[in-house]
């Protein structure tokens, strides 16, 4: 492919993560980030801030991720993050219908408070506590699933938000819709890459230089702060020496 | 070959004070006589008469009453040393006397009147008069020791240290006398209290590792290896209701929180259910007090010790079976009632109990049980920080530190309160506005938030987390940026994405904080730790700090080749820094480490009592032999296997404080950048 070595033009997008507590929001961070899963995580305090490029067939987003904890005592600074955001996650646990509700209310304050063109996804974490994950992976199949969800609680599903409700919710408000499991990796990237492909092109700051990132860096290397700190941060990678 | 009471004898030689054996009986009846508002004079009088006493070698003495921030106590008890009646007349007369001796006469004393016990005389020769309250020496012949001076200054700045220990003892100027002569008795009274294996101390003792021998001291902590281990849910279904609470019964520890309302709020081992009924057993008796207007402090039930802190509306029950003393056990209480202020501030902590005095703060505080739980196992496992309210420094050149420093005030931005640079728990560099200085106790909520708890580092990247720091201020919050540098990624440069969280021990880990109090500045600061870890990078400070935490904590061998100490604390009062050697080999167990610190907890309970006079302790066990020594300047703990003789305990003792007070400027950071 001709771009895959050509510099795509680059743009950094800013994110933040919503959602109550224990939902699993960091869980999606890691994974996306680091490809990585744990078990009983500790919660987060404060927040934090990560990131990890999304490569596109004509350009690479950068995202700055804003992993915001959920408890309630954290929800007054939510405002510092989701300001100038370019996209939101809302996650709720769709084991958990108080989530939902939790989630809706952070969709609504984000289409009141933050800005207008900001892209939001609704995202349903934890399937693979329902049964249909532990089938093959049926990524996308939110159609079939709906069946599968209205008889929950069968065989040990632990589901309590069917598709079809978070479904028709997210399409009213017009947001963007997965269901995930962090743990075993469904739909994670999907999500990042939809919102990604979401942001308008004119929403997006100035394409970098093409020496600031090259299509060709992966997600395990030279992930972060490039629009920050671009310059300092090839001086420091090279002092290493001492 | 046992030192004990027979070689007290010619222990007491070195010292000149033979005279003090008749001096407790004479002290006990004095104390009360004594009352605290002449330690106030005391205080003022102090630092002149201190000059007196010849520096070099005499240790003045300073006992912290940790636990009583009350009463300034003035032991003049000295009746048991001879007056020298040519001296008499060098005593400074003090505005003290006449106060003085009403109290005297109200007891029955041996002593003839308040000047003849003030007179002290020098193994050199040499004489210094002690007429106030505030000091006295003992002196340390032929050791070579010369860590005792006693200065106005050095004496100052021990008081603003910590806050479980030295801030509250800045009136502590005990005379101490008795720890002059009376070892034996000493040795008494002052370890018995635990283990029974004290008492059967013989010089017979022919185990030469320490901690070697299983015997019934160690039935205290048989279950050890179990305490960490997670309660299970009382299933009331399956009925394990019992064994349930038989695990829960056997854990040496316990930390309760509850509302005064007997909501509950926090507890270590066993879930709701488990406890609900003994947060209200624990209401009810604490409140009884409460109504008596006499508050419960603590109770035992037979080897279990229970200590109460009230704090405003939240009740702060320990319960242990580690044998630590109240104080020290009240002093993990405060840990985390910091801890739990260090989350809410206290005007949100006042004003929801205000509103509703039955709230349930559970969910205000939601999320944070790892953190008090990490701080709860933290000072169960023993923590010689916690012990000592101190911190602990990387051990790296003045230079370097220096270098460090300036680095940090170089890249400083407007927005900076605190900046530091910290190395798996140990302080690398700190950098604070000249009128601030950091508390020990915000740090070590700092440092079990990062390093303990786990809870930041695992999410990668980096941390913008609002923190309220109580020393500091507990009314509002700072804001905290934290990122991690994994010291054993030499390879990768300035690892701006943490690679991914397995592997690295938090001993590993090193973090740049920095702190301000504008929750908007994270780019600002963000933008800072990037300078400031390019500028590391470049001048080899990040080799070096990365080097030294790989090489880890020396071992006691390393600092005296050759000495029989297996292991010592050395904590210098001044800069609320203590410095230690590598656990390993030893102690590198969690048992063994726990009975090392259960020891020092030993050691530190004599010497800090609230009525203790102590200021050397050497204290022979079955297992192990241990000596104490604290001066204005330094407490010192150190432990010997049970073979050691007196002689070769001191020696080490006095070799590893030379080490110290040669390697000063690196084990410390003494100052610190201010700007």
């Amino acid at each position: 492919m001709a771009e895959a070595t050509a510099p795509k033009p680059s743009s950094s997008v800013k994110l933040v993560l919503l959602g109550e507590a224990a939902v699993g929001k960091s869980s999606l961070v890691l994974r996306f980030v680091n490809n990585d899963f744990q078990e009983n995580k500790e919660p987060t305090i404060g927040a934090a801030f990560l990131t990890q490029k999304c490569n596109l067939p004509t350009r690479t987003i950068k995202f700055e991720i804003w992993d915001t904890a959920g408890q309630e005592r954290f929800a007054s600074l939510a405002p510092m993050y989701y300001r100038n955001a370019q996209s939101a996650l809302v996650v709720y646990d769709l084991t958990k219908p108080t989530s939902l509700i939790k989630a809706k209310h952070w969709v609504a304050e984000l289409q009141r408070q933050a800005s207008p063109g900001i892209v939001i996804a609704l995202v349903g974490n934890k399937l693979d506590l329902t049964n249909e994950s532990s089938g093959s992976g049926n990524a996308l199949g939110e159609d079939s699933e709906t069946d599968a969800a209205e008889g929950e609680n069968d065989d040990g599903d632990a589901r309590k938000v069917s598709t079809a409700e978070a479904k028709t919710y997210a399409e009213e408000e017009g947001l963007l819709f997965f269901e995930t499991s962090a743990k075993n990796g469904t739909n994670v990237t999907e999500v990042f890459t939809a919102i990604a492909n979401a942001i308008p092109e004119t929403s997006l700051k100035g394409a970098r230089g093409p020496g600031a990132t090259q299509s060709s860096a992966n997600r395990t290397e030279d992930q972060s702060r490039v629009n920050l700190t671009g310059p300092r941060d090839s001086a420091s990678k090279e002092g290493c020496a001492c | 070959m046992r030192h004990s009471s027979d070689q007290r004898k010619s222990h007491s030689h070195d010292r000149l004070y033979a005279p003090i054996d008749t001096a407790p009986t004479a002290t006990a009846a004095k104390e009360d006589g004594i009352t605290a508002t002449m330690t106030y004079d005391g205080e003022n009088e102090a630092p002149k008469h201190r000059t007196h006493a010849d520096s070099d070698e005499s240790m003045a003495t300073i006992t912290p009453q940790e636990d009583d921030g009350t009463t300034l106590e003035g032991h003049e008890q000295r009746p048991a040393l001879p007056p020298r009646p040519s001296l008499l007349g060098d005593r400074p007369t003090t505005p003290l006397s006449p106060r003085k001796r009403p109290a005297l006469q109200s007891k029955p004393t041996t002593a003839v009147s308040s000047v003849d016990i003030q007179t002290l005389s020098f193994p050199d020769g040499s004489r210094g008069t002690f007429p106030t309250p505030g000091s006295r020496s003992v002196s340390e012949a032929g050791h070579g020791i010369s860590g005792g001076t006693s200065t106005p200054s050095s004496r100052k700045v021990s008081q603003n240290g910590s806050e479980f220990d030295d801030s509250t003892s800045l009136m502590s100027y005990t005379p101490t006398l008795r720890a002059n002569g009376d070892l034996a008795s000493l040795l008494d009274e002052g370890l018995n209290s635990q283990s029974p294996a004290w008492k059967l101390l013989s010089s017979q003792a022919d185990n030469v590792n320490l901690f070697e021998t299983i015997d019934y001291e160690d039935n205290a902590l048989l279950n050890f290896d179990q305490e960490f281990d997670e309660v299970e849910a009382v299933d009331s279904k399956g009925g394990n209701e019992e064994q349930v609470l038989l695990l829960w019964k056997a854990k040496l520890k316990h930390y309760l929180i509850l509302s005064s309302a007997g909501k509950p709020i926090y507890s270590r081992h066993g879930d709701q259910n488990l406890i609900n009924g003994y947060i209200g057993i624990i209401q009810t008796i604490i409140s009884f007090f409460q109504d008596a207007k006499d508050p419960l402090m603590g109770f035992t039930a037979g080897g279990t010790r229970f200590v109460v802190l009230i704090e405003g509306p939240l009740y702060f029950v320990a319960i242990s079976k580690l044998g630590e003393s109240d104080s020290q056990l009240r002093a993990q209480l405060e840990a985390l009632y910091m801890q739990i202020l260090s989350t809410l501030t206290l005007p949100t902590l006042t004003q929801l109990f205000t509103n509703r005095p039955n709230t349930d703060l559970r969910r205000p505080l939601e999320g944070t049980e790892t953190l008090l739980s990490s701080l709860a196992d933290t000072f169960t496992k023993g923590s010689p920080s916690a012990l000592l309210s101190a911190l602990e420094c990387l051990k790296i050149r003045k230079s370097q530190r220096h270098t460090i420093n300036n680095t940090l005030l170089k890249a400083r931005t407007e927005k900076l309160l605190y900046g530091l640079v910290v190395a798996g728990g140990r302080l690398v560099s700190v950098i604070r506005p000249k009128r601030h200085s950091l508390h020990p106790s915000d740090l070590s909520l700092i440092f079990n938030m990062l390093f303990e708890a786990g809870s930041v580092k695992a999410g990668g990247g980096e941390n913008w987390i609002p923190v309220c720091l109580p020393g500091f201020n507990k009314t509002g919050y700072l804001y905290m940026y934290v990122s991690f540098i994994n010291a054993h990624d030499g390879e990768e440069s300035s690892s701006d994405q943490r690679p991914s969280t397995a592997g690295s021990s938090p001993e590993d880990e090193i973090a740049i904080l920095l702190i301000s109090t504008d929750k908007e500045s994270f780019y600002e600061l963000k933008q800072m730790r990037d300078d400031v870890v390019a500028q590391l990078e470049s001048n080899g400070s990040m080799g070096i700090i990365k080097a030294a935490v790989r090489q880890g904590r020396p071992s006691t061998a390393d600092i005296v080749p050759g000495t029989q100490l297996r292991h010592f604390l050395y904590k210098s009062r001044a800069n609320v820094q203590f410095m230690m050697p590598s656990l390993s080999p030893d102690f590198s167990s969690p048992l063994a480490r726990r009975k090392l610190m259960s020891l020092y907890h030993n050691l530190h309970a004599s010497t800090h009592a609230k009525h203790s006079h102590v200021k050397v302790l050497h204290c022979v066990a079955r297992d192990s032999n241990s000596l104490v020594w604290t001066t204005p300047l330094f407490e010192f703990y150190c432990i010997a296997g049970p073979n050691t003789s007196r002689a070769g305990l001191t020696h080490g003792a006095n070799k590893v404080i030379q080490w110290v007070k040669r390697e000063e400027e690196r084990v410390f950071i003494i100052g610190g950048a201010v700007f």
